[in-house]
């Protein structure tokens, strides 16, 4: 456990084929998941390094609560960014925290590149190399199938692999988490990929794992377990699921739209939770220690050959980010159509929300004629799903000229193509399905990884009580501060509410971890401002940052927006920063002078 | 109130959270392990097909304590053994003898489903209960 020896940290290096777990006691104040990969990424990120160089790592971490209490599911990955060269840092669940756990690993490094495709295999005795070369090519379906039929440890085990798109190295392919889940944002797959690693897979062997207090742990996690299930809480992510939020935020003038040349869909209706829910879902599933089960399986049937009556049948995880970004946003209403969407990327293993906007883009580019048929093999138009399953498949090929450049991300078509007013990305990632207003906006191009979850910045704005700007920026760092937090203990984002900073404390003390709610805070203001201080070593310039016009053309649910207001909330953000990060300095200088 | 056994009522609701396994790995042995389980969930076919639920469903003649030697294994009256763990050689015919494979061996001991229901009381779908077992299987 975490806490005897500090963590335990398995480093393994594919050049040489050589693995090494070593405890960090140094590192226990991090605690883990975000805490724990923010140092480790600090200590071995290389910034003068590209982002495909062997030498850049790619790092894993769970915390001390991870498969231990309900709803503490996630696992944090970090690694250089291919997309955007800063700081990727992107959570996933399923059941990889509880394998990882299980196999005895609080934090996973892996660098170097192998000589040939491998795939590793990792328990509690250590890593296996092995040969990747026939799954090399394969899709993540495929690769999953072939891998449970060759690996054991059936129910507790966890299979991450890449598909096409990250072999290929497209700089927004994900990694693949139990067929379900995805380290989706920021492109670790094609590190993966750069790495010649097709998958990863941990087994949680591990069985001796004694509970010292039975007793107390026992009821902490009863009053966790029953405020979980027992309550309102957390309903709403059981029921509709995050699907529930299009028909919402269409209704409030939020839901991008064609690019968000608009922010209402007059499909909405089509493709909202709920109509998914009464025409396509088939069943819901849970990660490992969660009773919740918010992932959406809908059942999507679709002929195929010539001959008529023949199906095949493919269960999809759907999720508002999903119907947003390969539905709304490209003029889709139909559902069917979003369907062979996901599924086209899914099994490519690319990051829907990036391909989305990436193929948004340059719907409008061909509308305002920026790019031609030739250039892309075809025609794009929004509400058109052949033209858009056939870009995704000239993307994943990597054969033709626009496609290659595609596969840097929309910033760089943008900027080699024009359009730069209309390419929604803020800080070079591909911006969530929120046009809510100025704390959504500033919140992603603020927020330490540029994702909406790094603050919820869109929430915000749909608050009633409106505030001054500088009262906005203080909301938008503290719940950056509390996320940091939460997220180096790996809890689901989802049952942030149930997770008070009290309930954790309790929770953590039930397993002789002493921390307080002071020290927690204090640990969400060390890892947001570390995390600062290592995008300021990859070259970030917080004042940099381009907002797309697009943004202020289109009505958002708090009307239309001013350019001048937001460049003064993102002032206050940078100055309110900048001031934490010299009171942090101060107390170091003084602690310094303290031990001299 | 008659003895009570444990019950599969529904494995289709199974969301695969794994909220039984770990209540009996934490109540009933003290561990934090799922391996450490009486329930064990599996999928058939990864996440993509149905979840499979092995348990000991009580059986009124149990093959497993016909095939202990050592004599740790009792009929349970109303379905099930009850292990005598200081009696228990770890030899694992138990596990080998039960016709749908519900006992896990972990470090060569059984583990032992006790019909405590606390499995139960943790799922979220009620895909386990507890009946009584004046009841149908009894």
């Amino acid at each position: 456990m975490l806490k005897e020896q500090g963590p335990k940290v398995l480093t393994i290096d594919l050049s040489s084929e050589r693995a090494d777990a070593v405890r960090r006691p140094d590192l226990c104040h991090w605690l883990g998941g975000s805490g724990l990969a923010t140092a480790l990424l600090g200590e071995e990120i290389k910034p003068e390094k590209g982002v495909f160089s062997a030498e850049q790592p790619i790092i894993m971490t769970i915390g001390p609560m991870t498969a231990i209490y309900p709803v503490v599911t996630k696992v944090v990955a970090m690694f250089r960014s291919p997309l955007t060269g800063g700081i990727g840092e992107s959570h996933a669940g399923m059941r990889l925290g509880m394998a990882m756990r299980f196999a005895g690993y609080d934090g996973i490094v892996i660098r170097g590149k192998a000589t040939r495709p491998t795939y590793l295999v990792i328990d509690s005795t250590g890593v296996k190399f092995k040969p990747a070369g026939p799954l090399w090519g394969t899709d993540t379906e495929e690769s999953g199938r072939i891998l449970r039929e060759q690996e054991g440890g059936r129910g507790h085990r966890s299979c991450m692999r890449i598909g096409q798109a990250g072999e290929r190295l497209i700089r927004f392919a994900g990694v693949n988490v139990d067929t379900y889940r995805h380290f989706g944002r920021l492109g670790l797959g094609a590190v993966f990929g750069s790495k010649l690693l097709k998958a990863v897979v941990i087994k949680g062997d591990e069985n001796q794992s004694a509970i010292a207090n039975p007793a107390k742990f026992g009821k902490v996690y009863s009053e966790i377990y029953k405020k979980v299930t027992a309550t309102e809480t957390m309903e709403k992510y059981h029921g509709l699921g995050t699907a529930g939020n299009v028909l919402t935020l269409n209704q409030i003038k939020s839901l991008p739209t064609r690019n968000l040349q608009a922010s209402e869909f007059d499909g909405a209706g089509e493709i909202s939770g709920e109509a998914f829910a009464e025409h396509n879902l088939l069943r819901k599933l849970a990660c490992a220690g969660c009773p919740i089960g918010c992932i959406h399986l809908a059942l999507y049937r679709r002929s195929f050959g010539d001959a008529s009556q023949e199906y095949e049948f493919n269960q999809i995880a759907y999720d508002h980010e999903l119907i947003y970004a390969l539905g709304a946003l490209l003029g889709l209403s139909n559902r069917s159509d979003i369907l062979s969407l996901i599924l086209e990327v899914e099994r490519a293993g690319l990051d829907a929300m990036a391909t989305g906007v990436c193929l948004a883009w340059a719907t409008e580019a061909m509308e305002k004629g920026l790019l031609s048929e030739e250039d892309l093999l075809g025609r794009l138009s929004f509400g058109d799903v052949e033209g858009y399953l056939k870009a995704i498949r000239q993307l994943v090929q990597q054969k033709h000229p626009f496609y290659q450049a595609m596969a840097f991300g929309t910033e760089v078509l943008a900027n080699k193509y024009g359009g730069r007013d209309f390419a929604l990305t803020l800080a070079g990632n591909e911006v969530a399905g929120y046009h809510t207003g100025y704390a959504n906006i500033a919140g992603q191009a603020f927020g330490a990884r540029h994702s909406h979850l790094d603050n919820a910045g869109y929430s915000f704005d749909q608050e009633k009580e409106k505030v001054t700007i500088e009262k906005l920026a203080d909301k938008i760092i503290a719940e950056e501060i509390e996320r940091n937090a939460l997220s180096s203990l790996c809890i689901c984002f989802f049952a942030r509410k149930v997770y008070d900073f009290k309930t954790v404390v309790k929770a953590l003390n039930a397993l002789d971890f002493d921390w307080e709610e002071q020290a927690l805070k204090d640990l969400g203001t060390q890892i947001f401002l570390q995390k600062r201080i290592i995008k300021a070593r990859l070259g970030f310039d917080p004042s940099a940052i381009r907002i797309p016009r697009r943004f202020f053309q289109t009505p958002s649910f708090n009307g239309m927006l001013e350019v001048e207001s937001l460049e003064r909330l993102m002032v206050a953000l940078r100055t309110k920063t900048d001031e934490l990060m010299d009171k942090l300095e101060a107390k170091s200088r003084i602690r310094q002078n303290f031990q001299e | 109130m008659g003895k009570k056994l444990l019950s599969v009522r529904d494995s289709n609701r199974c969301i695969g959270c794994y909220s039984c396994m770990f209540a009996c790995a934490r109540v009933v042995h003290h561990s934090f392990s799922p391996h450490m389980s009486a329930v064990q969930v599996r999928t058939q076919g990864g996440l993509q097909g149905k979840f499979s639920v092995s348990v000991c469903r009580g059986c009124g003649e149990p093959q497993c304590e016909q095939a202990c030697a050592s004599g740790a294994l009792t009929a349970r009256s109303g379905g099930g053994v009850i292990l005598d763990v200081d009696k228990c050689s770890g030899c694992g015919s138990c596990a080998k003898a039960c016709p749908i494979g519900a006992i896990p061996l972990e470090e060569g001991l059984p583990i032992i489903c006790k019909h405590c229901g606390v499995c139960a009381q943790f799922c979220p779908h009620s895909v386990l209960g507890l009946i009584s077992c004046e009841e149908d299987l009894c």
